[in-house]
């Protein structure tokens, strides 16, 4: 099992949830972040003082599959979040211990 | 005619509570945005408390109320020349106010129609643009057609014409600009799939009640008299906002299955919009019913956006339009002289149909005129310094790419330092 982790454009986040329920992901998890990578962040103005906020909004998507999916999912994300532009973030893929269903108990593959 | 002081008094009372409603409409649509453009739309409300005051001064007033024949005033009150004076005239009115009061409580007016208009562009107008267009279409557009109706000398006015306080001047007016706009300016990215919520309904409803308590100024003010004509011009008012709310709530509760309090502020607005044209010329219970047709009639017009795929994002067409519309036909049913001896009757007291075709010329003028001068402006700003923000500003939101402020901070986490000088 992997964890498939994703920081998009939050303007994307339709964008990536509709194609990956177009390729029958059945859910995911997704959180407000904020970060910076090569992408710089903005100004703001207040009585002609200037300020740097390093910082930008973006949206972290998790989502848990089976190791035969996770390929697919990852495509599906960097095609669904991609704008050609700096600062569309990054995918990442991370190996699964253990896997519980919290209503049933199941473990592994089975509580996917 | 001699200076009443009572009058004065509350016109002068009315002209503040006519400016206090451009705050309460930017909140109003300040809640209703996202929370990234929340600052873009206080600013286009705020800023016309500006510029507006400042051309009103210049030039606009004078064309709006000299006495240039039909169409438009003159030149003869540019920079407020001669109105502090005694003895000066406004011409065609016998005012019991000073000159001034006058010039003071319609500039309110001047300001807030144009401010309208900005719900319908919300989320995409560059503010550039925003502040060219509002010049230009307050001394081009609502000063002519405030002349047409509000000036004695106007055409409209003169033809028989009601009309209050601005259901075709402020309403109509302002309604079908936010139409020419849209349709120059095009939809939001991703509307009308992509969910864009109201940040702070708080805010809309804080809005909606500044405007109703300002509203008492705005239709009550206009008998420019304390009598019993402003009494019953606030008493329509306040009961056709009353009967409205009521209006939009059944019918929204009846198709969607919730009351929301959306739903009220806006159908309370629809009602303070239908009465306008109305509030000094129809007594009894015909605020009651006006009011409630507006709201269950306004609230269905909110489906002509989805019909016809245009963007009015706060719904300003509906609301203000189809308002202003509703009131100003309505008042050739429900006119009585009996309430106010300069009204003819209308179609319900005996007057027959004559109120009624005179109401659909003077909206039907202001709807072919405003509609035209600003789609012609519209477009010609658009192919010049563009109406609209970049795709990526759009994302990004107007606050950030048109004022470079945050309306809420980030806290710890958007942490900041000062660029030195």
């Amino acid at each position: 099992m992997k964890l498939v982790v994703a920081i998009i454009k939050p303007f994307k986040l339709d964008d990536v949830k509709e194609a990956l329920r177009g390729v029958g992901i059945q859910g995911m998890t997704v959180s407000e972040v904020r970060g910076f990578g090569r992408q710089r962040g903005h100004t703001e103005v207040y009585r002609g003082a200037e300020y740097t906020v390093d910082f930008v909004p973006k949206v972290r998507v998790e989502i848990v599959t089976d190791d035969g999916d996770a390929g697919r999912v990852v495509d599906t994300i960097v095609t669904a979040a991609r704008t050609d532009k700096i600062g569309d973030g990054k995918v990442w893929v991370m190996p699964i211990e253990d896997l519980i269903r919290i209503r049933t108990g199941e473990r592994g593959h089975d509580a996917l | 005619m001699e200076i009443d002081s009572g009058n004065t008094a509350w016109v002068l009372a009315s002209a503040a509570l006519v400016l206090f409603m451009t705050p309460g409409l930017a909140f109003f649509y300040g809640g209703m945005v996202r929370s990234k453009n929340v600052l873009g739309m206080l600013m286009q409300n705020f800023f016309a408390m500006g510029l507006v005051s400042v051309l009103w001064a210049l030039c606009a007033f004078s064309l709006a109320f000299g006495d240039g024949g039909k169409f438009i005033g003159n030149f003869d009150f540019v920079g407020l020349a001669d109105l502090g004076k005694a003895g000066t005239e406004i011409p065609g009115l016998a005012l019991s106010i000073p000159p001034l009061a006058f010039c003071a409580f319609q500039l309110m007016f001047a300001i807030i129609t144009p401010a309208l208009f900005t719900g319908a562009t919300a989320d995409r107008l560059k503010f550039g643009a925003y502040v060219v267009f509002l010049g230009l279409w307050s001394v081009l557009v609502y000063a002519p057609v405030a002349h047409w109706v509000f000036s004695p000398t106007g055409w409209l006015f003169d033809l028989g014409a009601l009309d209050f306080a601005g259901g075709t001047v402020v309403h109509v007016n302002a309604g079908i600009a936010a139409l020419a706009l849209v349709l120059v300016l095009g939809r939001r990215r991703g509307w009308p799939t992509e969910a864009m919520p109201p940040h702070s309904l708080p805010w809309t409803l804080i809005g909606s009640g500044i405007l109703w308590f300002g509203w008492f100024g705005f239709n009550a003010g206009s008998a420019l008299a304390a009598d019993g004509i402003a009494a019953q011009a606030f008493m329509n008012t306040h009961m056709a906002a009353a009967a409205a709310m009521i209006g939009w709530l059944v019918v929204e509760k009846a198709k969607g299955g919730h009351a929301t309090t959306l739903g009220a502020a806006s159908g309370l607005v629809a009602g303070l919009v239908a009465i306008t044209p109305c509030a000094g010329f129809v007594g009894g219970i015909a605020p009651l019913i006006i009011g409630f047709l507006a709201g269950a009639i306004c609230f269905l017009a909110i489906q002509l956006k989805f019909r016809f795929k245009f963007d009015d994002s706060l719904d300003v067409i509906a609301v203000h339009l189809v308002g202003g519309l509703l009131g100003s036909l309505l008042l050739g049913l429900f006119a009585d002289s009996s309430v106010n001896s300069a009204a003819a009757d209308g179609l319900f007291f005996g007057g027959g149909a004559e109120l009624l075709g005179k109401q659909f010329v003077a909206v039907g003028a202001t709807i072919v005129y405003s509609f035209v001068l600003s789609f012609a402006m519209a477009k010609i700003l658009d192919a010049t310094m563009g109406l609209r923000v970049t795709p990526e500003d759009e994302a990004v939101g107007l606050d950030l790419t048109q004022h470079a402020e945050a309306a809420y901070s980030s806290g710890e986490l958007g942490s900041m330092e000062r660029v030195s000088a």
